[in-house]
């Protein structure tokens, strides 16, 4: 287990030069060799969904992942989700408005699934939404608050990206 | 405008949003070292011989510790409910003479990184003679450990408690109904797994971050146990990860990296993976139950005649026989039942150590009473909702005295319109026409039901709790307690409390919890405690402020004291027309404008509520779907209606997990089988409906100065008992269910009945 490895990851926009062992995970990596706490472990077998990052775009759990795998892909965080000024993106601003949160620590697992899946597909109905929220645990809310959130922040985006209608 | 009740958004949210939260896999210190335990394989046997060898010469170890490492470190003792006797069923920190349930630690290891940690910890070799283990509470008592003390059996204790004459209650009962059901073991499950992290100070001294929950007393143990002065030792909390009744009790894993910390001069870090979590932090519930009841004609219990065994596990952890003390306390719930009798066996097992999980000992005792009350109710054909109403405990009769204690306080119900909610509940769901709608449905061929579950919550318990509130000149309130926060919001609470009663916004209000460095008292969170018992001494601390304020103003401003009023943050002096804003208070003042108080209470609170469940069984699969779920719940005042809604709405997401899908189950050599999250079932967002909420403040807490009764354990309480009923109604077999979770499995055993 000795032979490491210099790799270079894209994470949020950023470049990090790290060096890992194979076996080491991509959460392991954001988190130790990156600094990029935000991602939690909650299960490290690829059913809670805490550590959900994106990965080119798509969610993906990144403790079933390794580092050494995702070299040249790019990498997106809940560190980097609100603007760089410190403004919520709508998800968090929505996930706050509607007390989609207790612990926190699933949090930032729900919101990289539900920015993946919204960007794929803008105008998901409840129960596709029901289904996506399904794929991640939370023990905290009993899931209405982040339903609730995440349909808010969907409805708040798809305004965003639309141009206002004409009078 | 009042700041308690409203729905304010919560305070401690934006860290988590934005990925900056600070739990404590997330903190790192030069130089640290990383710990591995090594669990038993093995459920029972005589512990032989630890190798060490191969796993002390792989690179980057450190050292490896067994228990002959450990020199005279005592046991891990009883925080809540001792009982004289359970002292020999403590557990070491690492196991010595036996093991008793896999995944007890029999060794750590300690290495450069986690990952040479874990490589070292799977060449520990373990020679341990296996033994058959006992896996039945419900079977005769066996010898704890049979070499070694072959006189002490598996039964550390026997709760008794009685109020009345249950043997005249029989002689003059029309009936006599009696159940045995059963409540599965599963637990609290938080998303975070547990973890330390150990910083050696100057002169001896210990810092350990990961601490939750209980921090004060944690500290006091961790001190006690390494031989310390009580200033040497500090715990610190971070965000928690949840908590739910099973994280933040000490655990030999807390004592351990102190211990090491100190022994290598050098940070120890362990974090918990989650295959340890289902193995080794407490597991709960896991009850049998037998009860037997004297009826009157209409319906009215007499008598009760209860028993019901404990599955506590391999040992007694910190809280010693807290569960069976409130499990036997609470049983009888929201009716009057005069007279009852209780005998409680606290069991050991070759099983995971149990301990408390959100609402310990109703969940599960409510479960069997309101199995009880459906079983009357069809003996006698009453209707379900009916026979609930005869034997309430009437609002002229609060405060009850049931005449009975739990946790070493008298159980006095302080105040509850049990009638009124219970006709609230059956207006707002129609009742009678949605029975009939079930009715009509299962004609047509579906299997649906609805059911109900009635109970009692306590919350509150004291002795006390010490708040300080600070003014800071540069325009904050800063508040100290010794509370915790394990995610339920407690910051927010505390900040609207003192906000209303300052008069003062939220903004600017900081909560500090959780950190023995910054105050020498706290009680921690549990027991769904803090809004009663840390809020209560929020609204005395912040009355106490504006008092010194007054105080001071009147020397500041050379004024009668008496000329000058407070409101909105500011004392007025109407005769000048001056002012002076607490924060100019503290600037000018000496030494600054704070203030504290202590809230003591001698009784626990009494909230109430009822669940409703409406099922659908699928007979193909004897599947259970929930299409309805309702909790009605008086919680005396709500300090944040929307937290309040919420820790109802998650705890009942919870209580669905051990009605239907969460279950440790071992095979017949004790290993466990459900020790991934792909075995251990948690319910998902396909799993729980929405869940509505009728909040309720018609009883009021007389005994807090704020009214309040505690939110924690609202939602979870009767989910067990109302899906049971539903269940039952579904498939028109009364007393089909008897034990949870009702799995597909189990449901279709029972139909081939």
């Amino acid at each position: 287990m000795s032979d490491r490895h210099d790799i270079t990851l894209r994470v949020n926009g950023a470049t990090h030069h790290v060096n890992v062992e194979p076996r080491y995970s991509l959460a392991d990596t954001l988190r130790d060799a990156c600094g990029l706490t935000g991602t939690h472990l909650g299960c490290e077998h690829g059913v809670c969904g805490a550590c959900t990052v994106l990965i080119d775009g798509r969610a993906t759990r990144s403790c079933l992942v390794f580092a050494v795998q995702v070299e040249g892909s790019e990498i997106e965080t809940v560190e980097g989700l609100a603007e760089p000024d410190g403004t919520l993106h709508p998800l968090q601003q929505a996930f706050w408005e509607h007390h989609g949160l207790q612990c926190g620590f699933c949090t930032p697992g729900f919101l990289m699934l539900a920015l993946g899946a919204l960007r794929e597909n803008p105008d998901m109905d409840d129960e596709e939404l029901r289904d996506l929220i399904a794929s991640n645990l939370c023990r905290c809310t009993g899931y209405q608050n982040i339903l609730t959130a995440v349909r808010a922040a969907a409805d708040m985006m798809r305004a965003k990206a639309q141009p206002a209608p004409n009078p | 405008m009042s700041v308690i009740g409203a729905r304010e958004r919560r305070v401690e949210d934006r860290p988590l949003l934005i990925g900056a939260g600070v739990f404590v896999a997330d903190l790192n210190r030069a130089d640290q070292i990383h710990m591995r335990v090594v669990r038993s394989p093995l459920a029972f046997g005589r512990l032989l011989e630890i190798d060490i060898e191969d796993a002390a010469a792989q690179p980057g170890v450190v050292a490896i510790w067994t228990a002959a490492d450990l020199g005279d470190l005592g046991p891990i003792d009883f925080r809540m409910t001792r009982i004289e006797g359970m002292e020999p069923y403590r557990q070491w920190c690492l196991a010595r003479d036996y093991v008793r349930y896999v995944g007890d630690p029999v060794a750590v290891v300690f290495a450069e990184t986690a990952q040479r940690a874990e490589d070292a910890a799977e060449l520990v070799f373990c020679d341990i003679d296996e033994q058959d283990p006992h896996l039945d509470a419900r079977a005769e008592p066996v010898a704890f450990a049979p070499d070694v003390s072959p006189e002490l059996m598996s039964e550390p204790a026997v709760l008794q408690k009685a109020v009345g004459d249950v043997d005249a209650a029989f002689g003059q009962a029309a009936h006599e109904v009696a159940i045995e059901v059963r409540v599965g073991r599963h637990t609290g499950v938080p998303l975070e797994t547990r973890g330390a992290l150990a910083v050696p100070g100057e002169g001896g001294t210990v810092t350990m971050y990961g601490a939750a929950k209980v921090p004060h007393y944690n500290r006091g143990q961790i001190a006690r146990m390494l031989g310390l002065p009580l200033d040497a030792v500090q715990l610190s909390e971070g965000h928690v990860g949840g908590g739910f009744g099973i994280r933040g009790e000490l655990y030999p894993e807390d004592v351990l990296v102190c211990r090491a910390a100190l022994a290598f001069g050098r940070p120890v870090k362990w974090i918990e993976d989650r295959r340890e979590h289902l193995i080794a932090a407490n597991h709960s519930r896991d009850q049998a139950y037998r009860l037997r009841a004297a009826v009157d004609p209409e319906g009215r219990v007499l008598g009760l005649d209860a028993q019901f065994f404990t599955d506590q596990g391999a040992y007694v952890r910190t809280h010693g026989a807290t569960v069976s003390d409130l499990s036997a306390a609470l049983l009888p719930g929201p009716y009057l039942i005069p007279a009852y009798r209780v005998r409680g066996h606290v069991r050991l097992t070759n099983k995971t150590p149990a301990g408390t999980y959100r609402a310990p000992g109703r969940y599960e005792s409510t479960f069997a009473r309101e199995r009880l009350m459906d079983a009357i109710a069809a003996r006698l054909g009453l209707d379900r909702a009916e026979v609930r109403q005869r034997n309430l405990v009437p609002e002229s009769q609060m405060p009850f005295r049931r005449g009975l204690d739990a946790l070493g306080t008298d159980v006095v119900y302080d105040s509850g319109r049990f009638h009124d909610l219970l006709e609230r509940l059956c207006a707002h769901v129609s009742w009678d026409d949605l029975q009939e709608r079930l009715a009509g449905r299962r004609k047509a061929g579906e299997r649906v039901g609805v059911g109900l579950g009635y109970f009692v919550e306590k919350s509150g318990l004291g002795p006390d709790d010490l708040v300080r509130i600070s003014v800071l000149p540069e325009n904050g309130i800063r508040i100290v307690t010794g509370a915790a926060s394990i995610g339920q919001g407690i910051e927010t609470a505390m900040a609207q409390i003192c906000a209303d009663t300052l008069g003062t916004g939220l903004n600017g209000i900081d909560v500090v919890h959780g950190q023995t460095a910054l105050i020498e008292k706290g009680m921690g969170a549990f027991a769904t405690r803090a809004t009663v018992m840390t809020g209560s001494a929020t609204k005395m601390a912040a009355d106490a402020l504006i008092e010194r304020a007054l105080d001071v103003a009147a020397t500041l401003l050379q004024a009668e004291r008496a000329s000058l009023s407070y409101a909105d943050g500011t004392v007025h002096h109407a005769a000048s027309e001056r002012t002076l804003t607490l924060s100019e208070i503290a600037a000018a003042w000496d030494g600054g404008l704070g203030a504290e108080a202590t809230f003591v209470s001698d009784h626990m609170t009494y909230p109430y509520g009822i669940h409703l469940a409406q099922v659908r069984v699928d007979p193909a699969t004897c599947g259970v779907e929930i299409e309805r779920f309702v909790v009605a719940y008086d919680i005396g005042r709500a300090v944040n209606p929307t937290l309040v809604e919420g820790q109802i709405v998650g705890a009942a997401a919870q209580g669905i997990g051990g009605a239907l899908y969460e279950e440790f189950v071992y095979d017949e050599a004790g290993q466990p089988l459900a020790a991934s999250f792909a075995d251990y079932l948690m319910p998902t967002a396909q799993e729980v409906p929405a869940i509505e909420t009728i909040v309720r403040e018609d009883a009021p807490s007389p005994i807090n100065p704020l009214g309040v009764k505690g939110a924690g354990e609202a939602g979870i309480n009767a989910v067990g008992a109302a899906i049971a009923s539903a269940v039952d109604d579904a498939l028109e077999r009364p007393g089909l269910v008897r034990q949870l979770p009702v799995t597909p499995q189990r449901l279709h055993a029972w139909l081939q009945e």
